[in-house]
């Protein structure tokens, strides 16, 4: 699905996006108001740039804006991998843009995220995996590396990672495996735009991710051992 | 991975109830040591994990001379090792209950 | 004649985790939560048939900073190169709860990491993920984060996006910070993009020297236990970075500013040499008090 695809999809009541240099910019019409809309196309790596215009597009909102929710659409490889982004300092410029969202969650901004592409690294953790909710549509693929790639970084036997891979969500990319671990809440089928306006009717929560990786059986241990350290309520003391 | 336990028979006085130690880091060539009370008098139960399989006659002989140098009675050893030397699993042996007697103190 | 020979000094980046943490906080003041008699292991780790560790690498807890309460995490680099697995993640997670839950002084993240931890691959990505979302909720309850970043094994992956989320970075010159790190880069890009066998090049790169002229660090200290602990209890003592929109407005200018002016860099020295350094290939041989004198009217940022 390309971007154009995926917004008449979300929005057919009508969008007003943007595509510069694979970064999507705009907002869209929806029953439940005005959305607005921003995110990467075509497998975009986020440089600095591209970061820094993500972010400015937030802080945007968070100023002229109150309360518009924001659509985060991913499909993008990860971070730019150059020497001169890393002079430049991008792991800042991530931060920035990851912070600008959490800004507009504390303002009431509602955050959703849809991965339509890939996701994986530095664009996922600073834009995709940043909603209240992160979804994604069928198709979708969130990986961390490939396991040929794998076996040759940690010297293991591509046969044991395969293997531990037929159970186990842990090692593999693909959409389910996201899903089962809880770091994404649902796959949406079409109409999205109805899938949109029921999240966007939903309210926002404190991040529910490792609870649904226990739920899914996909992470065990993720939630009771933060419960065991974070103490109350009965926890660690 | 291999895992082995070991029995330690340590006659002589009990060790002191003291708070769990760790000592040492699981990284190539290293190992990680826990002490803590919890073997029935007069013995010393240790649990190893190793990477390196087909040692147990070492670790046997290690632990034999280990038992023989402090009073071990009544605790439990717990060890995650990456391929460290005798030398260096001795040495980190005697570190935690070293470092667990000072916390008895 | 100086008088800081006099006392001797404790190198941060060759001290294990808990050393530092021991030499940071107030001598026996440090309460681990979740220590390794709980025997939390990864399971995944197991899968694979791979050692443990029995605090999957990150030692958790609560102590006393110059008599104020803290909490505090202390990646131990050398298991697995600190990469983040789903238990190692969770302790800090909940470390960063717990401080919304009880507002200590502040929390100390000593970060000694290459990121997600491969092994544990997409549940290490979620993991990271899930630090991000605390340690920005910790900002939003103002409860004071500080990262430090002076171990062997820098911070790298997501964790050196994790650590620009905190209210402050404080590293040595022998610490790093950047997003891909130098062997991950000359193995996707190749060695014509970066050497990663060029110590020189990777320190002018993501080095504290670098990070601190550029903006990225607020602290450059010595390669030393009091050094860090001297500079973590400073920097929870001025203000935080507020979460409001005056403070990131004022954030993204600076940024902007930093790609005007430096976008078109080869190289971290042309950075320093723009910036306004009269001797930028002198920098890297500096010791830090020589180095932060020679940066004072040159460095970006200031906190």
């Amino acid at each position: 699905m390309t971007a154009a695809e995926l917004l008449l999809s979300l929005f057919p009541a009508g969008h007003s996006g943007r595509e510069e240099g694979s970064l999507l910019l705009g907002s869209g019409a929806s029953p439940e108001g005005e959305v607005a809309v921003l995110g990467t196309a075509q497998g975009l790596e986020v440089g600095a740039e591209e970061a820094l215009a993500l972010a400015a597009f937030v802080l945007d909102v968070v100023r002229r804006h109150p309360a518009r929710p924001l659509l985060a659409l991913l499909d993008s490889r990860g971070q730019r991998m150059s020497l001169r982004d890393e002079i430049l300092g991008l792991n800042g410029y991530l931060a920035h843009l990851a912070t600008a969202l959490e800004l507009a969650r504390q303002r009431g901004h509602r955050l959703l995220s849809l991965v339509y592409g890939e996701a994986s690294s530095g664009s996922a953790l600073a834009l995709g995996f940043m909603g209240d909710e992160v979804h994604a549509v069928e198709g979708a693929r969130l990986w961390v590396m490939n396991l040929p790639a794998m076996a040759r970084v940690t010297k293991i036997p591509l046969e044991r990672l395969a293997e531990v891979s037929r159970t186990s969500p842990v090692l593999a990319p693909g959409l389910d495996n996201y899903v089962r671990l809880g770091a994404v809440e649902s796959v949406w089928q079409p109409p999205l735009a109805a899938a949109l306006s029921q999240a966007l009717r939903r309210e926002a929560g404190p991040d529910r991710r490792s609870e649904r990786g226990e739920e899914r059986g996909g992470r065990l241990l993720a939630r009771r051992v933060a419960e065991a350290v974070r103490g109350g309520r009965g926890g660690g003391g | 991975m291999e895992r082995l336990s070991f029995d330690l028979a340590c006659p002589g006085a009990p060790a002191p109830r003291a708070p769990p130690v760790v000592v040492g880091v699981v990284a190539s060539g290293n190992l990680e040591v826990l002490v803590e009370p919890g073997a029935a008098p007069g013995t010393c139960r240790v649990e190893v994990a190793t990477s390196a399989r087909g040692f147990r006659e070492i670790w046997s002989a290690v632990l034999d001379d280990f038992a023989g140098r402090h009073a071990l009675s009544g605790l439990a050893v717990s060890v995650n090792d990456a391929g460290a030397t005798p030398a260096v699993v001795s040495l980190r042996l005697d570190q935690a209950v070293e470092e667990y007697l000072g916390g008895a103190r | 004649m100086s008088d800081r020979g006099i006392r001797a000094r404790h190198s941060y980046r060759e001290a294990t985790a808990r050393r530092r943490l021991a030499g940071l906080l107030d001598e026996g003041s440090f309460r681990e939560l979740l220590g390794p008699e709980h025997r939390v292991t990864s399971p995944h780790l197991a899968a694979l048939d791979l050692p443990a560790a029995f605090d999957d690498g990150v030692v958790v807890g609560a102590g006393l900073l110059l008599g104020e309460p803290v909490l505090a995490a202390s990646q131990e680099g050398s298991f697995m190169g600190g990469g983040v697995g789903e238990v190692h993640g969770a302790k800090l997670v909940g470390l960063l709860e717990r401080a919304v839950r009880e507002r200590p002084r502040g929390v100390l993240l000593l970060l000694d990491t290459g990121g997600v931890r491969l092994q544990e691959a997409n549940a290490g990505l979620v993991a990271v993920s899930e630090v991000m979302r605390a340690v920005l909720a910790a900002r939003a309850a103002r409860v004071p984060v500080v990262a430090l970043v002076g171990g062997g094994f820098g911070c790298f992956g997501g964790m050196g996006i994790a650590a620009r989320l905190c209210d402050a970075v404080a590293m040595s010159e022998e610490g790093r910070l950047g997003i891909t790190g130098p062997d991950v880069l000359e193995t996707t890009k190749g060695v014509e993009e970066l050497d990663a066998s060029d110590r020189a090049l990777v320190w002018r790169t993501y080095g504290g020297k670098h990070r601190y002229l550029l903006g990225e660090a607020d602290r450059l200290l010595e390669d030393d236990l009091e050094a860090f602990r001297t500079a973590a209890a400073e920097l929870l003592r001025v203000s935080a970075r507020p979460l409001d929109l005056e403070e990131l407005e004022r954030e993204h200018r600076q940024l902007g500013r930093r790609l005007a002016e430096f976008g078109g860099a080869a190289d971290a020295s042309e950075v320093w040499r723009a910036a306004g350094v009269e001797r930028p290939e002198a920098l890297p041989l500096l010791e830090a008090p020589e180095f932060l004198r020679a940066v004072a009217g040159a460095r970006r940022g200031g906190r």
